[in-house]
C-alpha cells in the first residue's frame, strides 16, 4: 500500500521535474500514476499541502473550505508520516505548505532551510484505547495491564515519542507487545482485538468511532504533541501557501480541528 | 551450437528494462556511507533484527521443507480438475499482496477468533510472538518451494523410480534413493527461494505479528522503522539484506543449471 503511494509520489515529481530519465517506462509509469491531473488549466493555481496522516481528515476539509474562499484555487495534499514528508521535501519533492505532527521534525525541516517561520496550530494528548467491550478489563495505564497484550507506537515516531515522555512524567514502565511505525497500525491491531489496549492519540480514538472504547489517562495532557505549520521556501505560490497557514491558525481553521478532537 | 539471430532493436527494450532494473540498486549502493557501516550494523538493535530474520528464515525454510515437499509430489502426480485447483491455491500466496496476507492469517488464526481462541486456551498464544513471525514468513514462503520442486518433478522421467520398482524398491525406498536425489538441485534450489523470500517479507509480519525489537521486528522492519530517523542506518541495513538475498538468488541460479535430469 505504501509502495503505490510513494510510485504514485514519485510520478509526480518526475511529472514535475521533466524527462530527466526519458524513456518510454517511465513515459509509462506517469500515464499510470495520473500526472496528467497536477497540471493545472491557466486560470486555476494548485497548492500542495505536505500534513502529517493524523491530519488527513481534518486538513481534506479545511482545503475543501479554503478553495471556496480562494476561488480558482486547487489544493492538493500528500499525508504521511512527518518525518517520511520532511525526507521527501529536503530531497526536492514540491511543496508550498509543510504541517508536522511535532516540532522536533519541523526543526529538522527548517535547519535544512528547506522551511520557515513555522507556527504552532493544534495540539493532541495521548489516550488509551480498548476493542469494544474491554475483554482484558484494563482499567489505565496501571496494574491491570500486567500480563496482557499493550500496543504502542515506536520512540522515533512522533507518537511514540510522546508515548516515551508520558510514561516518563507518570513514573511508569511499559512493557508493549509490539512498537508500531505508524500510530493507526496501533489502532489497527486494537480494533481487531489482537491487542488488549493502545495508545493512541485522542483524534485517533476519535476517528475510530465505536470501533474502540477510550480510557482517558490523567496527566495526558500535560505530555501533548504540538503541531506546527511552515510555508516550504522553495513555495512556487508563496502568497497563498501564507493564506492557507492564516488560514489554518485563524477562527475556521481552530474550529474545524477542534471538531476533529485536536487541543488548542 | 547455432542459434537463430535475434531482431538488433531488441537491444533497445532490453537496454531500458536493465538500466530500469539496477539503476534504483546502484543509487542506493552509491548513498550508502560504507565506512560507517560496521558501526551502524553493531548496534544492539541492528544485530537483534539481523539475528531474528536469519533465525527465523532459517526455521521457515525447515517447515517449507518439511511440509512444501511432501505437498510438491503430490501435487506432481494428481491429474484433472482437482490438480488444477491444488495448484492453484498452493500458489495463491505468491501473488497476494504481502498486507493481504497479513490480514488473512489474522482473520484466521486472530486471537478473536475460532481457532486463534482455541489455541491460546490451549497454551499456545501466538499473537506478538516469534512463532507469528515464522508462520507469516512460512505462509508466503512455502509456494516458491512447492512450485520449483513441482515443476521439476513434472519435467523429470519417470523411468528410473520405474526401474527401481521393478527390481522390488519400496515406494518409500524410491522416494527416499531414486526421486528425491534427481530432483535434489531443484529442492535445493527451491529451498533458496523460499528462504530470500521470507528474508524480505515484511506486510504480513507487521500485520500479523507486530514489531518489537527481538521478538518479531526483523531486518525489513528495523529498515522499515529506522527510515524515520537514520537513514544512514537503513541503507547500512538494506546493503545487508541485498548482500544475503544477492547471494541467494546466485545460489539458485547456479543450482538451477545443475539439473540432472535433463538429456
Amino acid at each position: 500500500m505504501s509502495q503505490d503511494r510513494s510510485a504514485a509520489r514519485a510520478g509526480t515529481r518526475f511529472c514535475r521535474r521533466g524527462f530527466a530519465l526519458g524513456g518510454a517506462i517511465l513515459g509509462l509509469a506517469m500515464t499510470a500514476t495520473g500526472c496528467a491531473a497536477t497540471s493545472t488549466a491557466s486560470n486555476s493555481v494548485t497548492l500542495t499541502v505536505f500534513a502529517a496522516s493524523s491530519l488527513t481528515a481534518s486538513f481534506t476539509q479545511l482545503g475543501t473550505q479554503f478553495e471556496a474562499a480562494h476561488p480558482g484555487t486547487k489544493v492538493t495534499f500528500s499525508f504521511d508520516g512527518s518525518s517520511t514528508l520532511v525526507d521527501q521535501l529536503v530531497a526536492g519533492a514540491p511543496a508550498d505548505v509543510l504541517a508536522t505532527a511535532d516540532e522536533a521534525t519541523m526543526t529538522r525541516a527548517t535547519k535544512a532551510n528547506a522551511a520557515s517561520n513555522p507556527q504552532k496550530f493544534a495540539s493532541n494528548v495521548l489516550i488509551l484505547i480498548v476493542p469494544p467491550g474491554n475483554p482484558a478489563k484494563i482499567t489505565g495505564l496501571d496494574a491491570s495491564l500486567s500480563g496482557k497484550k499493550l500496543v504502542v507506537c515506536a520512540p522515533p515516531v512522533p507518537c511514540g515519542a510522546t508515548t516515551k515522555k508520558l510514561a516518563t512524567m507518570l513514573g511508569i514502565t511499559l512493557q508493549p507487545v509490539s512498537e508500531e511505525s505508524k500510530v493507526t497500525d496501533v489502532r489497527a491491531k486494537v480494533e481487531t482485538g489482537q491487542a488488549d489496549a493502545g495508545l493512541v492519540f485522542t483524534t485517533d480514538a476519535t476517528a475510530a468511532g465505536t470501533k474502540v472504547q477510550t480510557i482517558p489517562i490523567p496527566g495526558a495532557e500535560k505530555a501533548p504533541t504540538t503541531y506546527v505549520i511552515a510555508t516550504t521556501t522553495a513555495a512556487k505560490q508563496p502568497t497563498l501557501a501564507k493564506q492557507f497557514v492564516e488560514y489554518v491558525t485563524g477562527p475556521d481553521g481552530q474550529a474545524a480541528l477542534k471538531t476533529a478532537g485536536f487541543g488548542p | 551450437m547455432i542459434r537463430p539471430a535475434l531482431p538488433r532493436w531488441v537491444a533497445f527494450p532490453a537496454g531500458i528494462a536493465a538500466v530500469f532494473l539496477t539503476l534504483p540498486l546502484l543509487a542506493m549502493l552509491l548513498r550508502v556511507p560504507w565506512l560507517k557501516v560496521p558501526a551502524l550494523l553493531t548496534t544492539p538493535a541492528s544485530l537483534d533484527a539481523l539475528s531474528l530474520s536469519l533465525r527465523t528464515c532459517l526455521l521457515t525454510t525447515v517447515l517449507c521443507l518439511i511440509l512444501g515437499l511432501p505437498l510438491a509430489l503430490l501435487l506432481s502426480r494428481a491429474r484433472g480438475r482437482w490438480a488444477t485447483i491444488g495448484r492453484t491455491l498452493a500458489m495463491l500466496p505468491m501473488v497476494l499482496p504481502p498486507v493481504v496476507a497479513g490480514l488473512a492469517l489474522l482473520v484466521a488464526l486472530g486471537r478473536r477468533t475460532w481457532l486463534g481462541g482455541t489455541l491460546e486456551a490451549a497454551g499456545l498464544d501466538v499473537a506478538f510472538s516469534t512463532s507469528a513471525v515464522v508462520i507469516a514468513q512460512t505462509f508466503v514462503a512455502m509456494p516458491y518451494l512447492v512450485v520449483s520442486v513441482e515443476g521439476a518433478l513434472r519435467s523429470a522421467s519417470h523411468r528410473y523410480e520405474i526401474a527401481a520398482a521393478t527390481l522390488g524398491a519400496s515406494p518409500t525406498t524410491v522416494l527416499r534413493r531414486v526421486t528425491l536425489p534427481l530432483i535434489a538441485p531443484a529442492i535445493a534450489s527451491g529451498a533458496a527461494l523460499a528462504f530470500a523470500r521470507a528474508l524480505g517479507e515484511f506486510g504480513a509480519t507487521l500485520t500479523f505479528a507486530g514489531s518489537l525489537q527481538g521478538v518479531s521486528r526483523t531486518l525489513p522492519l528495523e529498515i522499515y522503522l529506522q527510515r524515520e530517523i537514520d537513514t544512514d542506518t537503513a541503507l547500512a541495513l538494506s546493503v545487508t539484506l541485498l548482500a544475503i538475498a544477492a547471494m541467494l538468488v546466485a545460489a539458485t541460479a547456479k543450482l538451477a543449471r545443475g539439473r540432472r535430469w535433463e538429456p
